[in-house]
């Protein structure tokens, strides 16, 4: 088993790299590896619950849950998500929150990661 | 392993991107990561600067004056306070006409580090020794 840590800076809704993330995951998991996502900049939207599945927008609320249920951990940056207004109630069930030492962390525990950066 | 070496690439503008500073702002937590880890286990950042990143290495920004937020140079400063490596590759900033003269520093909050200028190979090998790369 290998640890694989995730560091995404880019928006759900507006680019692709939440959904490949998702499938990476998905795919890292069943080969029995460990997955950490850490959540920062306008990827903060990510956490969002409540998310509204209109045919035209992307969403991530089912995956993150589903994700979150098998044993990934996933945290939000703290400061980037109460700078766009995000509030803890208005997160999915099972989101961590926390400041950058914890992407360190987890990046020191990875045998790989995956820096996806932002816009 | 005891330590882990990153290498953060920054490589975008200063303002109305939100990398330079989310860059900045992960590297300086280095120096509380190790409430996280085990006795022994440390975290060292580089700061490498290149392309339009270097466009952030000019000191007297009115940031807060024109934009109501800290400036980036305020992130760089606190980033030599630190003692956190900062690399910036001479090519960009020579391509930029910024002279080492324009750089901040952060003596006047107490910081023994300056900024390094290098060229880009020394910034290429940063990148082959560390452990992980992170491009913001």
């Amino acid at each position: 088993m290998a640890v694989l840590t995730i560091g995404i800076f880019s928006s759900l809704v507006g680019s692709m790299t939440p959904d490949f993330m998702f499938k990476l995951s998905e795919a890292a998991l069943e080969k029995g590896h460990k997955v950490s996502i850490w959540v920062s900049g306008n990827a903060v939207g990510l956490i969002k619950n409540h998310q509204k599945h209109l045919k035209d927008y992307t969403t991530g609320e089912k995956q993150m849950t589903a994700l979150i249920q098998k044993g990934v951990e996933i945290c939000t940056c703290e400061a980037c998500t109460l700078a766009r207004g995000i509030q803890k109630p208005d997160a999915i069930e099972g989101i961590q929150w926390n400041a950058m030492h914890w992407y360190l962390a987890k990046v020191h525990a990875a045998d790989r990661v995956l820096h996806i950066g932002g816009e | 392993m005891a330590d882990i070496k990153l290498a953060f690439l920054l490589q975008r503008p200063p303002y109305k991107s939100e990398n330079p500073k989310l860059a900045l702002t992960h590297a300086i937590s280095y120096q509380t990561v190790e409430i996280l880890l085990e006795d022994g286990e440390t975290v060292t950042p580089t700061m490498c600067v290149v392309g339009e990143g270097v466009l952030g290495c000019v000191k007297d920004q009115k940031a807060m004056e024109l934009y109501g937020i800290t400036s980036t140079e305020m992130h760089f400063k606190s980033c030599l306070l630190v003692d956190l490596d900062v690399l910036v590759c001479k090519e960009d900033l020579d391509h930029y006409g910024i002279s080492e003269g324009m750089l901040p520093t952060a003596e006047d909050m107490g910081a023994d580090k300056t900024i390094q200028v290098v060229p880009y190979a020394e910034i290429q090998k940063v990148i082959e020794s560390a452990n992980h790369v992170l491009f913001f």
